[in-house]
């Protein structure tokens, strides 16, 4: 932006732009007129919300910034490009909301740019959207759930020109239907985690796995959550307090293409006060009354929120400075876009995707993951000594919060998981490196019986 | 599991200890919230404690030992269980109690009196070491000339030094301090809440500076702070419990309470997080500062002078905020920064509310 000067009574010459032509438009704290420190023409917007940095910028320039952080996150890590097809996560909640206004407007200009240009080169990336209900696990939600769908509904259709498609799902599709039966089979699978921590944390998951279904069902190959600074501040300290230290890089980088349907994280560097600024700014406040994202929390993930909300009263940058700590961790191999079939890739966006190592291979797979929460494991946490299989695949916090504690009940707790969970999990025998390596020199042996070796 | 052991664990408060099954419990415990009586609890206190020594390899046999007491409950805790574990387990170690004294009324003075109470009650012979005969200062003299800021800093800087001073004055090969479980899970979540991730590679670690003048290990890595609380009452071990009064950081508070309410939800949340701050995936590539030795006292230095010795410059210069913050100028010039303390860094004896120390 304009480099402009902030000292009072310069002179002309310490001006740029558009201050030459009005005179000098100082910005003097002494002066009653008060002007965007940004753009230095518009009169700053006051929020009024106690928060940071309240009255220093106008609307244009505060969205423009927001709006500029999101765009350099898509960008810088390729999150979605010209042959994409994304699928939006939207709970209704702010933070998803912003996301979705902002795939939208980047979509917007990108078909602008494809009706300008001639060669029409660059195809414009689609766009769907996708809405859990997770009344089947929270009844308290039913009673509002069609109202609230209705508003999804209006919400998507008035984001068109292009048109999106929405797709509505109920939690338990994860199971295959949306039966009264696979209703009954989640509150089943709920009623027997007795731990509420793990409860919730489990019913993350499953919505993760619905959306990763609706995603590659429909043929969408990228995710968009909309996962702010201040949720993943949150996250890193559940994360600390649940023992889960080792996959936590894994959950905060702007890419986590650990999934099927790669997720990309584009509002990651904005914090809840920009959110809730721009859904006040741009009106989406009606929408509050489709905060379902706000069911009931209660335990670890309760407490950790409490403890954030605490510590931001006492330092408002704290949210960004654990999110920064964390960002200090190593990442994963996958917390970058896969290397995939390039054919239908412009050859631009190849070079600039290789030029920036903004791709991995996707044959490195060498990490070996948790089937209920899809952490990568760590080596010290694997026990072959356990008999029961699913007990020996989990990483240790879900088998703390998650699986039942007695071994006998773990047979029945696995046939409730969703087939996606428990597939990975390989019944196998103990691991017998002599037959394994029999295998590689069999073709060189030239006695058959064993003793021989 | 017997049908009668499943029965009686059904029905809530048991009526036998669930660890022997022949004495009444008496306390649950705050590890694992299992009913059990007294001397079960003092079994497992205490085997919990030999397994970690042990798996660790914190010692071996014919090493001098001092032990950093100050008369709180975890030093005087950790005093008593680690003479114990020596005469049963034969570790072959000669124990010591070591105690600075930085000279503050109506707490340090209080609680060196306790020591030298553990002095008889263990028979451990005991070095007491004063900032007034290292340095000629006393934190007294200190909080009177540069009042209630930055008065943990130099605290913790000089007490780093006495204890290593203390250790070579004794001989020792190895220094232990009563840092536990609750401690260091509240250093890992500091930690992250600061944005060091320097210090974050190094708080989990249970032996420190071993590449320094004397290393140091914390047998209590594992241990609950209610466990050794429990265990000095239910053992009536004397000590001393008042928190300095030269006030604490508020900011290690919020951590505290936060720790105190997780563990109130699931205690085994603590361990949780220290082994996260195990498993956290750090490079390893943080370059050591080159250790070099102090131009004026020749203690470890990574600067011409150590720390201690710019403080100490400072306050005898009537300049005491030198060595403060990114102080420029004085002996180590424009590229000192905070001193990045070696692993070898100094954990204050038992008021680690204290708020700027290394950790």
């Amino acid at each position: 932006f304009d480099m402009a000067c902030n000292s009072s009574g310069c002179e002309s010459g310490g001006c740029y732009g558009r201050e030459k032509e009005n005179g000098c438009k100082v910005v003097d704290v002494k002066e009653t007129v008060r002007l965007c420190v940004k753009c230095k023409s518009n009169e700053p917007m006051t929020f009024g919300d106690g928060g940071s940095d309240d009255g220093r910028f106008c609307a244009e320039c505060f969205r423009s910034n927001v709006y500029g952080k999101f765009r350099l996150a898509v960008t810088s890590h390729a999150m979605i490009t010209p042959s994409d097809n994304v699928l939006v996560a939207f709970s209704g909640g702010s933070s998803s909301r912003v996301a979705l206004q902002f795939v939208h407007e980047l979509q917007v200009k990108a078909l602008k740019n494809y009706e300008a240009s001639r060669d029409r080169s660059l195809p414009v990336f689609g766009v769907g959207v996708a809405f859990v209900d997770e009344s089947a696990a929270y009844p308290s939600l039913s009673g509002g759930m069609s109202d609230a769908i209705e508003l999804v509904r209006s919400t998507v259709l008035s984001l068109s020109p292009p048109e999106k498609d929405l797709h509505v799902v109920t939690i338990e599709s994860v199971f295959g239907s949306e039966s009264v039966e696979a209703r009954d089979r989640l509150v089943k699978l709920l009623d027997s985690v007795s731990d509420e921590t793990g409860k919730e944390d489990l019913l993350l998951h499953l919505k993760m796995l619905s959306l990763q279904k609706v995603a590659s069902e429909n043929g969408y190959n990228r995710l968009v959550v909309g996962s702010c600074t201040s949720r993943l501040a949150s996250h890193v300290l559940t994360a600390t307090v649940k023992g889960r230290g080792y996959s936590l890089s894994a959950d905060i980088q702007h890419v986590d293409a650990r999934w099927k349907v790669p997720i990309v994280l584009p509002l990651r560097d904005c914090v809840w006060q920009e959110i809730t600024r721009l859904c006040h700014l741009d009106g989406f406040d009606s929408l509050k009354t489709v905060e379902l994202a706000r069911h009931p929390q209660s335990g670890i993930n309760d407490l950790v929120s409490s403890f954030v909300a605490l510590l931001q009263e006492e330092n408002p940058s704290r949210e960004c400075t654990i999110v920064r700590t964390a960002a200090k961790l190593t990442p994963f191999y996958f917390n970058k876009i896969p290397e995939t079939d390039d054919s239908c890739v412009p050859m631009a966006t190849q070079r600039r995707l290789k030029k920036f190592n903004l791709k991995y291979d996707g044959s490195m797979t060498t990490e070996a993951f948790c089937p209920i929460c899809n952490g990568p494991l760590n080596g010290s946490d694997s026990s072959e000594d356990e008999s029961d299989a699913l007990y020996a695949a989990c990483c240790s916090s879900c088998r703390f919060q998650i699986l039942p504690q007695e071994p006998s009940s773990l047979d029945h707790f696995g046939s409730l998981l969703p087939h996606h969970m428990i597939s990975q999990v390989k019944h196998h025998q103990k691991f017998d490196s002599q037959t394994y390596l029999r295998e590689k020199i069999k073709d060189c042996l030239l006695l058959d019986d064993e003793e021989a070796v | 599991m017997e049908a009668s052991e499943a029965k009686s664990k059904k029905q809530g408060a048991s009526r036998l200890c669930c660890l022997c099954n022949q004495r009444r419990p008496v306390l649950k415990r705050p590890k694992t919230l299992q009913q059990i009586c007294k001397d079960c609890f003092y079994e497992v206190f205490e085997e919990e404690i030999h397994q970690v020594i042990v798996k660790n390899g914190l010692f071996k046999a014919g090493e001098r030992v001092a032990i950093g007491a100050s008369g709180g409950k975890d030093s005087t805790v950790l005093a008593y269980v680690l003479s114990e574990l020596n005469r049963r387990h034969s570790y072959g170690l000669d124990l010591f109690l070591l105690s600075i004294d930085e000279g503050i009324t109506g707490y340090r003075d209080d609680s060196l009196e306790t020591v030298k109470r553990n002095e008889l009650q263990y028979g451990l012979p005991l070095q007491i070491l004063s900032y007034k005969d290292l340095y000629g200062w006393t934190m007294d003299d200190i909080v009177k000339m540069i009042g209630l800021k930055n008065n943990c800093t130099f605290c913790g800087v000089f007490r780093r030094q006495a204890l290593d001073r203390g250790a070579a004055l004794l001989k020792v090969d190895k220094l232990v301090t009563g840092h536990n479980a609750d401690d260091i899970a509240e250093t890992v979540l500091l930690n992250i809440l600061r944005g060091d991730i320097a210090r974050l590679s190094r708080c989990t670690s249970i032996t420190t500076g071993e590449d320094g003048p004397i290393p140091r290990c914390k047998p209590f890595k594992y241990t609950y702070e209610k466990e050794i609380v429990m265990y000095a009452y239910f053992k009536k071990l004397d000590y001393f419990s008042t928190e300095c009064i030269y006030s604490p950081n508020a900011y290690r508070g919020f951590a505290r309470e936060f720790i105190k309410d997780l563990e109130r939800l699931r205690p085994r949340a603590i361990l949780d997080i220290i082994k996260s701050g195990e498993d956290f995936r750090i490079a390893t590539t943080t370059k050591m500062p080159e250790q070099g030795t102090c131009e004026r006292c020749g203690y470890i230095s990574s600067q011409k002078w150590c720390k201690a010795c710019v403080l100490l410059d400072g306050l005898n210069r009537g300049l005491p905020k030198m060595g403060i913050g990114r102080a420029r100028g004085g002996v180590n010039g424009d590229h000192k920064k905070e001193t990045k303390k070696p692993a070898s860094a100094a954990r204050s004896l038992e008021s680690k509310q204290c708020g700027s120390l290394d950790f």
